[in-house]
């Protein structure tokens, strides 16, 4: 399969010197292009084909054409899954932003102390998601957990509530615990933003006589369309192959309410080991990714006259 | 007087500007710094609730004496996340930094085209192939392998650890190397005792987002290991905090997680200006 990266022999006999050792430039990426051939480019390839089939994990398979496809038409609990995936992208990024911005223009002044909030407020996000989903999974536990006992105690609630029971609050326990983890990551995003805005173009809407809501409005928010774009897209694509937490805290329940996308074709692929039917529904969920790339790509252009 | 009121503004401003400068940082240390601490509980007074979230009978290892007795145990788990991540580690930074030098420094025929294709690979979710690499990895004998494991996870930091190097090798003068090589320096001499010096702070970033990356790795660790004496600490303690060993000991959970948040904790916390410039750097581009 390797053989794909070193198909370029020699052909041009006329370089000589330098211009050979430039072919040797070839041998330095080799590693790293059979990385990717083998580990991403076949894989990719063998999901479209893969997807065209009857794939049981043992046994033959079978060509069945569009067959996969016709079927996710016709399953609701995938349309489910992908509908729930796109609310809680949409709610989640929404918090993300209502928390990370703040704390983004909070980090961005002079010191003292700037620093040291800047590596809590950021500690949350270097560690894993499975940790930070195991964790929570016993702060909101109802017996051995911090919330419902420490609100029992406190004689908010006259017995234990169990968060994780029903849609609503499981879902919400979900979305902080997200943005508990991830809005430190969206805060340094969003400061590199604000860090490259000019200070004197502040200070001159300011003699201007422009109030802090009317420079935020003329001047933070335009100049940091691309970083702007780059924090939407970083956390919409996160959220939308969102799959640790739900496992881990709730196990796409309860009643099946959380299953995500991801979650919908890991049970496919690897409980009921219907390859090729999860081959396809990857590629419904690379479509939409790569289609929110292309988004990606359009925002994040450069400004038109600048540079 | 309007000078007495001034200050007194000032003073007022910035006291509040540190209350909530601590208490914002108190929310988001508190479930780390919770946990770390109810983990040295006793086993008995870990499975009550974490109030208050220190130990009040007695300083206890017994919840990390517990997590080893699970399945394959603690050790096994841990000592397959080390050798996935230190490997993970180890290869990107060979791989990128030999493939950052060649996208740097040469020109030859499909390179653009190599490069797009790598860089490309960020757009595309791992998790949409996750079954065709398990086939692949099988057909290589690589099914249910740590090596496998490393494979995936090095393949997966290329596109960032690739763009970062390349980069980096771009800001270095060429005249550097145009005096190295008059002085008789060859290829593997100039890279290793030349350039790589100058791009070192590339390199410490590229590992530490390499390790981060791995060690915390779930989806495709899951997936791909299904043997129990290959468990990652992810995988490991999400089988635990299933019930899958049977009752969940909560004290145990407390453990494994400190276990797998600490060296990531202190890895940051030491090397965070790599980490910040590795965000700054994908961040402006």
């Amino acid at each position: 399969m390797t053989t794909i990266t070193t198909t370029a022999p020699p052909r041009a006999r006329k370089l000589v010197g330098a211009g050979r050792r430039q072919w040797i430039g070839l041998l330095y990426v080799a590693p790293a292009v059979a990385l990717v051939m083998l580990f991403f480019v076949i894989p990719l390839g063998m999901t479209a084909w893969m997807s065209l089939h009857n794939w049981p994990l043992m046994g033959e398979h079978s060509f069945i054409g569009l067959g996969n496809y016709w079927a996710i038409l016709r399953d609701t609990r995938f349309w489910n899954a992908l509908r729930f995936t796109g609310y809680y992208t949409l709610v989640v990024t929404i918090a993300i932003f209502a928390v990370a911005f703040p704390l983004a223009i909070f980090i961005e002044r002079p010191p003292p102390f700037t620093n040291v909030y800047r590596t809590m407020f950021f500690m949350p996000a270097v560690v894993g998601f499975a940790s930070a989903s195991l964790l929570w999974s016993w702060l909101l536990n109802v017996d051995s957990g911090l919330f419902s006992p420490a609100a029992y105690d406190l004689g908010l609630i006259d017995r234990k509530f169990n968060l994780l029971a029903t849609f609503q609050p499981a879902f919400w326990s979900i979305i902080a615990m997200v943005v508990w983890k991830v809005a430190g990551f969206t805060m340094i995003i969003l400061m590199t933003g604000l860090q490259s805005i000019p200070q004197d173009l502040q200070e001159a809407a300011v003699i201007d006589g422009a109030g802090p809501l009317a420079r935020f409005r003329a001047i933070t928010l335009p100049l940091m369309r691309r970083t702007l774009a780059l924090a939407l897209i970083l956390s919409v694509a996160g959220s939308i192959l969102a799959f640790d937490q739900f496992y881990i805290i709730l196990r796409g329940g309860p009643r099946n309410q959380t299953l995500t996308a991801v979650y919908w074709i890991f049970n496919q692929s690897f409980v009921s080991f219907k390859l090729g039917y999860g081959a396809a529904l990857s590629m419904v969920l690379l479509v939409i990714l790569v289609a929110l790339s292309l988004v990606q790509l359009w925002l994040l252009r450069k400004p038109e006259g600048l540079d | 007087m309007a000078q007495a009121i001034s200050a007194r503004g000032k003073l007022a401003a910035r006291l509040a500007r540190h209350s909530t400068g601590i208490i914002a940082s108190l929310l988001f240390v508190a479930p780390i710094v919770w946990t770390v601490l109810s983990a040295f509980k006793p086993a008995q007074e870990a499975r009550l609730p974490p109030l208050p979230p220190w130990p009040t009978t007695g300083f206890s290892l017994e919840n990390y004496q517990t997590l080893n007795s699970f399945g394959d145990g603690l050790w096994v788990s841990a000592q397959n996340s080390i050798y996935v991540s230190v490997m993970t580690v180890i290869l990107s930074v060979i791989v990128s930094v030999l493939a950052g030098y060649g996208f740097s420094r040469f020109r030859f025929p499909f390179k653009d085209l190599f490069f797009v294709l790598i860089l490309s690979t960020i757009m595309i979710p791992f998790q949409s192939i996750l079954t065709p690499i398990f086939l692949v990895l099988t057909k290589l004998g690589l099914h249910n392998t740590l090596t496998g494991l490393v494979g995936v996870y090095v393949t997966l930091q290329l596109p960032f650890s690739i763009f970062m190097m390349r980069n980096a090798f771009d800001a270095v003068p060429r005249e550097i190397e145009e005096a190295a090589r008059m002085d008789g320096a060859g290829n593997a001499t100039m890279l290793i005792k030349v350039m790589l010096p100058l791009v070192w702070p590339g390199v410490v970033t590229i590992a530490l987002f390499a390790f981060l990356g791995a060690w915390n790795e779930f989806l495709a660790a899951l997936v791909l290991m299904t043997d129990q004496s290959k468990f990652t600490l992810p995988v490991m303690m999400t089988a635990l905090q299933s019930g899958r060993f049977g009752a969940i000991d909560w004290g145990a959970v407390q453990a494994g997680v400190t276990v797998m948040m600490v060296p990531c904790l202190i890895l940051f916390l030491a090397l965070q200006r790599f980490y910040i410039r590795g965000l700054m750097a994908g961040a402006v581009k």
